[in-house]
C-alpha cells in the first residue's frame, strides 16, 4: 500500500505517456524533419544541402500568393456553408429526432463508408456537362447556355463543402444533444419568444460545437488538393496542388516544405485569432 | 559456376534456334534451389533465380483473362518463378516519389521491375544516380529482337540498365458524335465551338511536343525562345477558356462521358476506349505528334538476373505478341507482328499498334535535356497548377 501511495504521482504521466510518445515520435519528429527540409537548397540531381535558405519561403509567399489567398478563400466559404447546412440538420436531430436520431446520425456519416477519393469522383459524373443537375440549371436559367459547373470555383467549394460537411455536424449535434432543456423552457417562462430563447440560450450554450465544427473543416478545407484537382481546372488550384506538384513533379522538396509551414503557421494564426474571438473556454467546452 | 555457364548455354540455345523453353520448371531444377529475392547483387547468388519476381506496372498494360494474366503463368511454368504483379504505377512522378525514399536511403525498394516513361525525366535520373541495377545480358539472348530506333536512347545508350516494354503516340482524340474532326492542333486550341470542352495533357512532354510542332518548332531541340513561343500558345489557350485542365490518366473518364469534346490522348488509351465507345476517335495533327517509350528498370535491390530472364521471356515474339493483343500500344519487339498476324490479325493490321512508317516519320521525340532544365519545368508547373 505504501508503495503504491508513494508511486502514485506517476500515474498522471504514465497515462499521458503513450499519446505524447505517439505525438512525438509520428507528430514532432517527422515536423522537425520536415523544418530542416525547408531550410535546404539544391536539387534532385546535385543534392540537397542545408543552408538556412530562408529565401525559400519569401519566394514561396511571392509566387504563390494567390493560391493561398484562393485556399483560404475556398475553405471559409465552404466552412459558412457547411455550418448554414448542418446547424439546422443538427439542431432538429438532437431536439426532434426522438428514437430516430442514431438512425439519422448514421445518413450524416453514411458518406464516410465510401472512401475520400470516390466520393469526390462521384460529383465529377453528377456535375457533369451532360448530368442532369446542369441540364435542370441550364433549363431554370441559373446557368447560361454553354455555362458549366464542373472546373470551376463553384465545384470546388461544393465538392469541399460536401465531404467536410460531417466534421462540422457530428460536434454540432453533440454540443445541441447536451444542453438542459429545462433552461429554453425558463427562458420561455421568462417571456422570451422562441428566437430569442434560441439566440440567448441555445446559440450561446452550443457554442463549443460550433467551434470544434467549424476549425475541424477549416484546417483541412484550407489544405485540400482533391477537390481542386478533380472537381476544379488550373484556375482553382489551391496551395494543396502547389504543395503537391513542387513535391511530386518538380522534385523540389524544400520549397514544399517551407510551403507547408507557411501554411500551417497561417492556420495557426487564424486559430489564435478566432479563439481569442470566442474566447477560450469554448475551444475545450 | 558450372552451373551458371550451363544456363547461359541452354538460354542461348534456346533462343538461337528460336524455340522457347519447353520443359516446366527445367531451369529451377537444375539451378539447385532458389533464394529469396531480397538483396540480389553479390556475384554468387547473381545467377539463380527468385522464388518470386516483384513487378510493378501501370494499369491494363499486360495481357489478362478473366483474373489472370496468361503470359505470367508461362513464365512461372517455364521457370518456377511466381510473378506478383502489382498495377501501382498510375503516373510517374507519383511512384517515382513513392520509391525515393526508399532508394535515397539505400534500401530496397522491393520491386525487381518497374516500368517508367522516357518522356519524363525519371528513367535518365534513375540512372544518373545510380538508383538502378545494371541488366543481365548474358540472360537476354532476346534483346537482339528490339527494334532498332529504340536501341540507343541519349539516356541509356546501350541499354545497360533498361528495355522498352510499350511505345505509344501523343495525338488527338475527338468523340465524332459531338464534334467535327479535330486533327489540327490550331483547332484544339482555337476553335470557338470547342471552348470549355478541350483537354490538355499535365506531362511536361506530350503538350509541349505537340504545341511545338504547331508552332513550326523542333520538340527534339528546344531553345528558351521556342519553349516561351509555346508556353505563350498554351497560356493563350487557358486564358480565353478554351483549356477545360489538364489531364494525367484521368481524362478518360471525362472524355468518354462528353464533357471533353477534343482532348490529347494517348494512342493505346484510345484503342481501348473505343471498344467501348466507338466514337471516339485519335490521330496525330497533321503537325505532328510525340512517341514515347515505357522502359523496364531494375531498382536498386532487385533481383537482377531474375529480372533479366523475364525480359528475355518477353523479348519472344510469340509472347510479346499475346500482350499486344492485349495492351494495344506499340510493340518494341522484332517478330511480334508476324506472330500476331496469327493470333489476331485485326488487332496485327491496327497501325496504332504496329504504326506505318508515315507515323513515325510524323511523330516526334521530346528534347531529353529538357525534362531536366528546372526553369523549365517550374515555368510548366505553374501553368498547369497555378
Amino acid at each position: 500500500m505504501r508503495v503504491f501511495h508513494r508511486k502514485r504521482w506517476l500515474t498522471p504521466y504514465l497515462l499521458l505517456a503513450p499519446g505524447m510518445l505517439w505525438l512525438a515520435l509520428f507528430f514532432l519528429v517527422p515536423l522537425g524533419f520536415l523544418f530542416y527540409q525547408s531550410l535546404e537548397s539544391g536539387n534532385i540531381d546535385f543534392g540537397y544541402a542545408f543552408t538556412w535558405a530562408w529565401g525559400n519561403y519569401s519566394s514561396a509567399i511571392r509566387s504563390y500568393r494567390g493560391q493561398f489567398e484562393r485556399s483560404f478563400e475556398y475553405a471559409g466559404i465552404a466552412t459558412v456553408v457547411a455550418f448554414l447546412v448542418s446547424y439546422p440538420v443538427a439542431y432538429w436531430i438532437a431536439f426532434r429526432g426522438g428514437r430516430w436520431k442514431n438512425l439519422l446520425l448514421l445518413f450524416i456519416v453514411a458518406p464516410f463508408f465510401v472512401t475520400y477519393l470516390i466520393r469526390t469522383l462521384a460529383w465529377e459524373t453528377i456535375l457533369s456537362d451532360n448530368g442532369f443537375v446542369v441540364r435542370i440549371l441550364h433549363d431554370i436559367g441559373v446557368l447560361s447556355p454553354g455555362g458549366r459547373l464542373l472546373a470551376t470555383g463553384t465545384a470546388v467549394v461544393a465538392g469541399i463543402t460536401y465531404n467536410f460537411l460531417p466534421f462540422m455536424a457530428l460536434p454540432l449535434y453533440v454540443s445541441l444533444e447536451q444542453i438542459d432543456q429545462r433552461l429554453i423552457e425558463a427562458a420561455e417562462d421568462l417571456y422570451a419568444s422562441r428566437w430569442a430563447a434560441f439566440i440567448r440560450v441555445t446559440f450561446p450554450l452550443s457554442l463549443p460545437g460550433v467551434v470544434a465544427g467549424t476549425l475541424l473543416t477549416f484546417i483541412p478545407a484550407a489544405g485540400d488538393f482533391i477537390n481542386a484537382e478533380l472537381l476544379g481546372s488550373p484556375t482553382n488550384h489551391m496551395i494543396g496542388n502547389v504543395i503537391e506538384s513542387k513535391y511530386k513533379e518538380l522534385l523540389d522538396y524544400p520549397a514544399a516544405a517551407s510551403m507547408s509551414f507557411i501554411l500551417m503557421a497561417i492556420i495557426l494564426a487564424m486559430i489564435l485569432l478566432y479563439a481569442r474571438a470566442v474566447g477560450t473556454e469554448q475551444l475545450t467546452g | 559456376m558450372s552451373d551458371r555457364i550451363t544456363r547461359q548455354v541452354f538460354l542461348r540455345r534456346a533462343a538461337a534456334s528460336g524455340s522457347v523453353l519447353t520443359v516446366p520448371g527445367i531451369l529451377a531444377a537444375c539451378g539447385g534451389g532458389s533464394s529469396p529475392s531480397s538483396g540480389g547483387g553479390t556475384s554468387t547468388e547473381a545467377h539463380k533465380l527468385a522464388k518470386t519476381l516483384h513487378f510493378s506496372n501501370w494499369t491494363l498494360y499486360i495481357d489478362k483473362k478473366g483474373n489472370k494474366h496468361p503470359s505470367l503463368d508461362q513464365f512461372q511454368a517455364k521457370y518456377g518463378v511466381h510473378v506478383a504483379y502489382a498495377e501501382d504505377i498510375n503516373d510517374n512522378a507519383s511512384f517515382f516519389s513513392k520509391i525515393q525514399p526508399d532508394l535515397s536511403s539505400g534500401q530496397s525498394t522491393g520491386r525487381d521491375i518497374i516500368v517508367m516513361t522516357d518522356n519524363s525525366r525519371y528513367p535518365s535520373l534513375l540512372v544518373k544516380k545510380g538508383w538502378v541495377e545494371k541488366l543481365d545480358k548474358s540472360a537476354i539472348p532476346n534483346i537482339k529482337n528490339l527494334v532498332p530506333q529504340q536501341r540507343h536512347p541519349s539516356w541509356d545508350p546501350n541499354r545497360d540498365y533498361s528495355l522498352p516494354w510499350q511505345s505509344g503516340f501523343t495525338g488527338i482524340g475527338w468523340n465524332e458524335k459531338l464534334t467535327e474532326p479535330v486533327t489540327t492542333m490550331g483547332d484544339l486550341l482555337g476553335n470557338k465551338k470547342l471552348k470549355g470542352k478541350v483537354g490538355l495533357l499535365s506531362e511536361f512532354s506530350d503538350t509541349l511536343a505537340l504545341v511545338m510542332a504547331y508552332n513550326g518548332d523542333d520538340p527534339s531541340k528546344i531553345t528558351d525562345q521556342t519553349f516561351n513561343r509555346a508556353m505563350k500558345t498554351i497560356q493563350k489557350a487557358v486564358d480565353s477558356g478554351q483549356v477545360r485542365a489538364f489531364y494525367g490518366n484521368d481524362y478518360s473518364g471525362p472524355f468518354a462521358k462528353g464533357d471533353l469534346l477534343a482532348t490529347m490522348a494517348w494512342s493505346g488509351d484510345v484503342v481501348q476506349l473505343q471498344a467501348d465507345n466507338p466514337h471516339l476517335k485519335w490521330q496525330l495533327p497533321d503537325t505532328g505528334g510525340d512517341i514515347w517509350t515505357d522502359n523496364m528498370l531494375i531498382p536498386k535491390g532487385g533481383d537482377a538476373y531474375t529480372a533479366s530472364v523475364y525480359m528475355n521471356f518477353v523479348y519472344t515474339p510469340k509472347i510479346a505478341a499475346e500482350i499486344e493483343d492485349y495492351v494495344n500500344y506499340v510493340c518494341p519487339v522484332l517478330g511480334a507482328k508476324e506472330a500476331l498476324i496469327k493470333q489476331d490479325p485485326a488487332v496485327a493490321k491496327n497501325p496504332l499498334i504496329f504504326p506505318t512508317k508515315d507515323m513515325l516519320d510524323n511523330a516526334h521525340t521530346i528534347d531529353p535535356a529538357a525534362l531536366n532544365n528546372e526553369k523549365w519545368l517550374t515555368a510548366w508547373q505553374n501553368l498547369v497548377s497555378a
